[in-house]
């Protein structure tokens, strides 16, 4: 992809001389796949993520596939949120489209606005997308998505799931796992972490209002991710895309760990990766090697209280192991055919 | 052209008129029939190339039209009471980033205790929210009104609350001098936004801001208000020029030369005190009184002007601030700021309450008097509050307040 002509972007000096993916800085011959001029590079460097952010990596992907599926036609949606906070601390922005946030809620009550403001104006090119994260996406802003997807509001709607409320400081949201630890399910007493029996699946729930297209992604499979955003700017109405984004911060997982908690994630059978439209499943990313989910849990402080052996702890995990299997057995994901992952 | 019509139908045309493009609706009494009127509008295609959205919340409907403003669509929404409450983070939202939407409340008091009927409880709710507030006295003025709206929020880029009473309004039937739509686009221009959604010009919109400057853009939200102050007037002007009626403004002054006592009010109530008004000058006495339309920005000057040397003042008000008394008189009280006037507060119609007459003029009598209390209540049944009061006391689980209210409400009629 790269080419010898690409003209250089302006030199920002603390992009230089780093081998970050997607540095147009660096010698020609040692850019990678992302750094291609042909990308729109929508959210760009300068924003406040912390290290190992698997959002700002996972919205990095998304936004410039709808853009390249758009031919740039595209405006943004974000809910309140890490992803709100770290790109746009005023005055500067890490945004190159379009992009406004409103509340925390309302994402994709706001995105609908949008669409219908285009419907009236004849812009049938432009497109819209909203963005949140699990907690405004699962929780406080469940009732605008849910309408947005039962109108079939011409959005699409991504939510990058980090399983908490990072942005509060590790809150425990309807997305987080059980027994994990958050700043509101301590590690503490006699059930420590978060409790078993709760939580809500999302695509699942997207899913039910037969919408479209439903599919789940990671920032461990960016290609699949690349094509799932692509399937879905394809279509209208109302869709929903689903990305698992490690949050080295919340997890207690090593920065440098983000790829491989996220793709251990989806080995494990706890993240299946799958694609629905109008309510039935039509693709899912088969496991080629499945991997114990303590594989998953060991790489992340959040769980370190499960990990440290007793009778009560091996039940726990024997039951997130159920979880796992029952996501194998659920979308068949351990089958003989050529693996995607 | 002249039609009997009941309100909501005829703010529903209103709107219509207005060429809006993007409308949301969520039904709460008393404003459903303006979404429904508006709903059919947009069925029969009486307005052209206009998206309506059935929405799940308030709180959706105004997040809709977040949206398509921001987008550059014209954007009209209506709700009332636990409505406007339900979908208060995002009433502040839109002012804050200046999105210039209408949107129509049907007043109607707060819960608990649930009460579908009127009163401005739910404005009053809203008033330091930054969006421009004003007030309808008759069906005819809510009509004229929305039309002022969407020219006065597009030209300020500041959203626009056009209240009309519940019940009182919404869904009474009277004349209506409907406007004609080349008359409506003589005066209302198409929407031109400062600032917009659009890919071919990017901007990031919504951005968080900190202490270094979130001041500086507060006050700037508060210089569009002492903008309002100065283009409600003019636009109100610029209506009666082209339509032929007076309608809107900061306030209204009715027969108030030489007043001895003025009465100010907002919205429908002021029809019967003009009425108590004539009725007591037809006795000799010196009254008049004054509508107030535009309840923000508040008109302190104006108000000021009028108001100085009058000897009683006297504010009716639908709404009660719990502990202190009326809102309205409040902000009179801050127009006359240095100087000694008392300000005496009825507070009535509260859930709906008839305001009658001859309830109007035994206060104004006795304002005239000097023998009113700072803060009357209207009509207010003392002996079913000192019963309840006796029989709280006497029993730490005395049950549901509002159930023994009526309890009590319903014995004391079988006394009778």
């Amino acid at each position: 992809m790269s080419d010898e002509n690409a003209p250089e972007q302006k030199v920002k000096f603390y992009q230089k001389g780093t081998y970050t993916v997607g540095n147009r800085l660096v010698n020609v011959r040692q850019r990678s796949v992302q750094a291609s001029m042909d990308r729109s590079n929508s959210l760009t460097c300068g924003h406040r993520a912390c290290q190992g952010c698997g959002e700002a990596l996972g919205a990095r992907y998304a936004i410039d596939a709808a853009m390249r599926a758009t031919n740039n036609q595209l405006i943004a949606i974000n809910a309140t949120g890490c992803l709100e906070v770290f790109t746009t601390p005023y005055p500067e922005t890490s945004w190159q489209i379009p992009w406004m946030h409103s509340l925390f809620g309302n994402a994709a009550a706001v995105a609908a606005g949008v669409a219908a403001a285009m419907r009236v104006k004849g812009l049938k090119q432009v497109r819209t997308i909203a963005q949140g994260g699990d907690g405004g996406t699962m929780d406080i802003g469940f009732g605008c998505l849910s309408g947005m997807f039962e109108r079939n509001d011409d959005v699409l709607y991504i939510c990058y799931d980090n399983e908490a409320y990072m942005n509060t400081g590790v809150q425990r949201s309807s997305a987080t796992p059980v027994a994990a630890r958050t700043a509101t399910t301590p590690a503490m007493g006699a059930n420590p972490g978060n409790s078993f029996n709760s939580g809500k699946n999302l695509p699942l729930i997207a899913m039910a209002h037969n919408i479209p297209y439903v599919a789940t992604a990671s920032v461990a499979a960016l290609h699949d991710l690349e094509a799932k955003v692509t399937r879905a700017m394809s279509l209208h109405g109302a869709r929903y895309l689903h990305i698992h984004v490690p949050c080295p911060l919340g997890w207690g997982s090593a920065p440098h760990d983000t790829i491989q908690v996220a793709r251990l994630a989806i080995k494990s059978g706890l993240f299946p990766l799958i694609e629905a439209e109008h309510g039935m499943v039509t693709a899912t990313v088969p496991i080629r090697q499945p991997v114990p989910v303590t594989d998953y849990l060991k790489l992340q402080k959040r769980f370190a209280h499960l990990l440290r052996g007793g009778e009560e702890n091996a039940r726990k995990l024997a039951a997130i192991q159920t979880i796992a299997d029952n996501n194998i057995k659920r979308f068949n994901l351990v089958r003989k055919e050529a693996p995607r992952v | 052209m002249l039609k009997q019509m009941e309100g909501s139908r005829a703010v529903a045309e209103a709107v219509g008129l207005c060429r809006p493009e993007v409308i949301c609706a969520y039904p709460i009494s008393p404003q459903t029939h303006i979404v429904e009127g508006l709903s059919e509008l947009v069925k029969e295609g009486r307005i052209d190339n206009c998206e309506f959205i059935n929405v799940e919340s308030e709180f959706a409907a105004l997040s809709v039209a977040i949206g398509s403003s921001a987008a550059g669509a014209r954007s009209y929404t209506a709700t009332a009471s636990q409505g406007l409450l339900y979908m208060a983070e995002a009433v502040y939202n839109a002012s804050g980033l200046g999105l210039p939407i209408v949107m129509t409340i049907g007043n109607r008091a707060l819960g608990a205790p649930i009460n579908i009927w009127n009163d401005h409880s739910d404005a009053m709710s809203m008033r330091d929210s930054g969006w421009i507030q004003l007030f309808a006295e008759s069906n005819q003025e809510a009509v004229d009104l929305h039309i002022q709206a969407f020219r006065l929020a597009e030209e300020i880029s500041c959203p626009v609350m056009v209240n009309m009473d519940g019940f009182i309004l919404t869904h009474a039937y009277e004349r209506i001098d409907m406007p004609r739509q080349e008359q409506v686009d003589a005066f209302l221009p198409p929407f031109e936004p400062i600032q917009m959604l659009d890919p071919a010009r990017p901007v990031s919109i919504g951005a968080m801001v900190g202490p270094e400057v979130y001041a500086e853009v507060r006050y700037l939200a508060h210089y569009k208000h002492l903008q309002a102050l100065e283009r409600i007037p003019v636009i109100a002007e610029e209506f009666q020029a082209r339509f032929g009626r007076a309608s809107g403004g900061l306030i209204r002054p009715y027969r108030t030369e030489g007043a001895e006592l003025i009465v100010l009010a907002l919205g429908s109530v002021n029809g019967a005190i003009k009425d108590v008004v004539d009725q007591m000058r037809a006795d000799g006495h010196k009254v008049g009184s004054i509508t107030v339309c535009s309840f923000r920005p508040f008109p302190l000057d104006a108000l000021r002007q009028l108001l100085q040397g009058v000897r009683r003042i006297v504010v009716v008000e639908k709404n009660l601030s719990l502990g202190i008394g009326g809102i309205l008189a409040n902000n009179v009280r801050m127009s006359l700021r240095g100087l000694e006037q008392p300000v005496f507060t009825v507070i009535a119609g509260l859930g709906g309450r008839p305001i009658t007459m001859h309830g109007l003029q035994e206060c104004f009598t006795k304002a005239l008097a000097g023998t009113l209390e700072e803060l009357h209540f209207l009509d207010l049944d003392w002996e079913i509050i000192r019963r309840e009061l006796h029989h709280a006391r006497s029993e730490r689980r005395s049950g549901p307040v509002a159930e023994n209210m009526l309890k009590l409400r319903l014995q004391g009629r079988s006394d009778v």
